[in-house]
Order: structure tokens, then C-alpha cells, then sequence
């Protein structure tokens, strides 16, 4: 029955509190953000730190920081993919 | 007499291949909402006014609550799967709870914004809806359609962790049976079972000409030291899972609600 698998890292709830406190910081700096008049910034900024919370949760919460590089590598390519369909339908969009 | 008949056995399991499977089924979702992110922001440059003034009206407190609630959840569910990585049943029972009543109140907030939208005569194809500038019909179509594909997606999320919640309470112990190879070895005799101090706690019947097969049946209940990844990749999976609903409505609250 003995068999050896390799030790799983197991995060502290410590890390996960902080994370998730860091992740209430940014919420209510993005509604903050939003009373304010910035023009085209305010699209900006509000989806720089969504982006910033989603990558949050998946570099902790979902433990891709402790995956190897295959789930990263995946992770690229799926991104990827979304970015060139939002890209290069706006390239289309912007040129009509 | 005692003879130490050794059997092999052997429960492929596999960890990363597990792992990997649920985060292809997140990719498929990922460019399902990629699509619809898409197409928002399409029409969102087209018309940027009409957006502007219909996302006005959408409740920012309910939307930043939901937001609040969800990241919490997401916060019980990691530390759910901690406590089970760290052999602590009872904790990781309670944070699971704790992560299926949040998506609760995330959905019975749903309901009463959409209720909100409802009585002000708001809701796909209502004649209100249909007198509106083109931008703002398409705002609340996109509106209506991405939150309610996501409210649906919480929905499913805890249908699934409390199916989780129930497999964590009746089970992390492994289960696995062993037929035996080798019956004539047995014939005769006995099996017996021994704790750490070599003591006998259990036997079984005499294994005679009747005895056809035997089954062994061995239960590892969790405990510290027996706690095995392979236990709780399905808890971890379901946490995935819950995550990117988490996610996901991260970039929808300041879609909706915030860029106005």
C-alpha cells in the first residue's frame, strides 16, 4: 500500500486570508475608482484590476503557483486564444 | 500457525491527469464567456452612450454585496481544501458549509435584483424594455444573458459542492477490494487481521472446499498521516471549478456595474 507520491504543498490559511483581504482592497478601490470622472481611464483601470483579482485567484487560490509548468503552459495558450479573438475582431470593428 | 501470504495491490490513480481534465473542462468555459465578453465589447463601442446610461441603473450596492459574497466563497473553499490536505475533517466540513450557503446568498441576491428589474417592467422582450434606444435593448439582453448563464453556473457550483460536501463527510477514507489470486493458499486456513501490536482483532471463517472467492475490503479512514492526494482531487476539482465562477463574475461586476 505504500506508495510515494510527491508531497502535495499544502498552503497556510494564513496565505489564503491575506489573498483574500488583498482581493477586498482591490474591489473597493475599483468601486472608488468608478465614482470618479476618468474619462477613458475609467475603462481602463477598472478591467486592469479585475485582471489583476482573477489572476489572484487563479495563481493562489486555484494553486497554479504550485503547478507545474504544463497547467501554466495551457493556461498561456487558453488566454492567448481569447486575446486574438477579442484582438483582431476589433482590428475588424476599428477599419469599417 | 501464522504464514505471511504477500498479495499485490494495485489502484491506479491518477493525480495530475485528474487535475488536468478539470482545468481543459475551464478552458471550454473560459471561451464560452470569452465569446460573450466579446460580443459586450463590441457592442459596447458601438454604443457607448446608450451602455453608459443603462448600466446606470443597475443597483452598484447589490452588485459590490454579490462581489463581497463570492470572493468569499471562493476564500472558504481553498481553506476547505487546506483543512483536508492537512487531515482536518471537521474544519474543511465547515468551510465547505460556509462556501454553499454564500452561493446561496449569492443567488437569492440575483433574485431579488432581477425581481427589482422585473417590476420596473425590465426583462428580455417586455414592451418597457422594447421602447428603449437599440444600445440599452442590447445592454440588458447581454445583461440578462451573461448573469443569468453565471447565476446558472453558481447554481450548478453548489449542486456540485454539496454532492462534495456529502462525499467528504461519508468518505475520505480509501476503499478497495482484492480478489484473491491464489484461493488454494488459503484453503484450510483462516485470514486474520492484526493491529500495530500484533494483535488479533479480527478472523474470519475457516476457508473450506465451499469457499469460492474472497473478498477483502480495506477502508483507510483520513487521519493525518494517511491523508493522500487522490482522496480529495475531486474536493480540489469542485474548488476549481468554483473559483472561475468566482472569476468570472469578477470581470462581469465592473462590466455591468462599475464603467458608466
Amino acid at each position: 500500500m505504500e506508495y510515494k507520491e510527491n508531497e502535495e504543498k499544502v498552503v497556510s490559511y494564513g496565505t489564503y486570508i491575506l489573498v483574500w483581504f488583498g482581493l477586498l482592497v482591490f474591489t473597493g478601490l475599483t468601486v472608488t475608482v468608478s465614482g470618479m470622472n476618468l474619462g477613458r481611464l475609467s475603462i481602463i483601470i477598472p478591467l486592469l484590476i479585475a485582471s489583476s483579482k482573477a489572476g489572484m485567484v487563479i495563481y493562489f487560490f486555484m494553486h497554479l503557483k504550485y503547478e507545474g509548468i504544463l497547467f501554466k503552459v495551457m493556461l498561456f495558450i487558453t488566454l492567448l486564444v481569447v486575446t486574438i479573438f477579442i484582438g483582431f475582431t476589433f482590428f475588424d470593428i476599428s477599419y469599417r | 500457525m501464522n504464514q505471511t501470504v504477500t498479495i499485490a495491490v494495485e489502484k491506479h490513480r491518477d493525480y495530475i491527469g485528474s487535475k488536468i481534465g478539470m482545468w481543459l473542462f475551464l478552458f471550454t468555459e473560459i471561451l464560452l464567456f470569452g465569446g460573450m465578453f466579446l460580443i459586450y465589447s463590441v457592442y459596447r463601442s458601438v454604443h457607448p452612450y446608450d451602455f453608459h446610461n443603462a448600466a446606470r441603473e443597475l443597483s452598484l450596492i447589490i452588485g459590490t454585496i454579490n462581489t463581497l459574497v463570492l470572493l468569499t466563497s471562493s476564500l472558504t473553499m481553498a481553506l476547505s481544501i487546506s483543512a483536508i490536505q492537512k487531515g482536518n475533517k471537521k474544519l474543511s466540513i465547515i468551510f465547505l458549509i460556509l462556501t454553499i450557503i454564500l452561493g446561496i446568498i449569492f443567488l437569492v441576491n440575483k433574485y431579488f435584483e432581477w425581481d427589482a428589474k422585473f417590476q420596473h417592467g425590465i426583462y428580455p422582450d417586455s414592451p418597457g424594455l422594447l421602447k428603449r434606444k437599440e444600445g440599452e435593448i442590447l445592454f440588458y439582453g447581454l445583461y440578462f444573458v451573461m448573469t443569468g448563464l453565471h447565476g446558472l453556473h453558481v447554481f450548478a457550483g453548489v449542486i456540485l459542492l454539496s454532492i462534495m460536501l456529502i462525499a467528504v463527510i461519508k468518505k475520505p477514507y480509501t476503499e478497495f477490494s482484492l480478489r484473491s489470486p491464489h484461493l488454494e493458499l488459503f484453503r484450510g486456513s483462516r485470514l486474520a487481521a492484526y493491529d500495530k501490536n500484533r494483535r488479533e482483532f479480527w478472523k474470519s471463517e475457516l476457508i473450506d472446499d465451499y469457499v469460492k472467492e474472497i473478498i477483502v475490503t480495506f477502508k483507510y479512514i483520513l487521519t493525518k498521516e494517511k491523508v493522500n492526494k487522490a482522496d480529495f482531487v475531486q474536493l480540489e476539482n469542485s474548488g476549481l471549478y468554483w473559483h472561475l465562477v468566482d472569476i468570472i463574475w469578477i470581470f462581469l461586476f465592473p462590466l455591468f456595474y462599475l464603467i458608466t
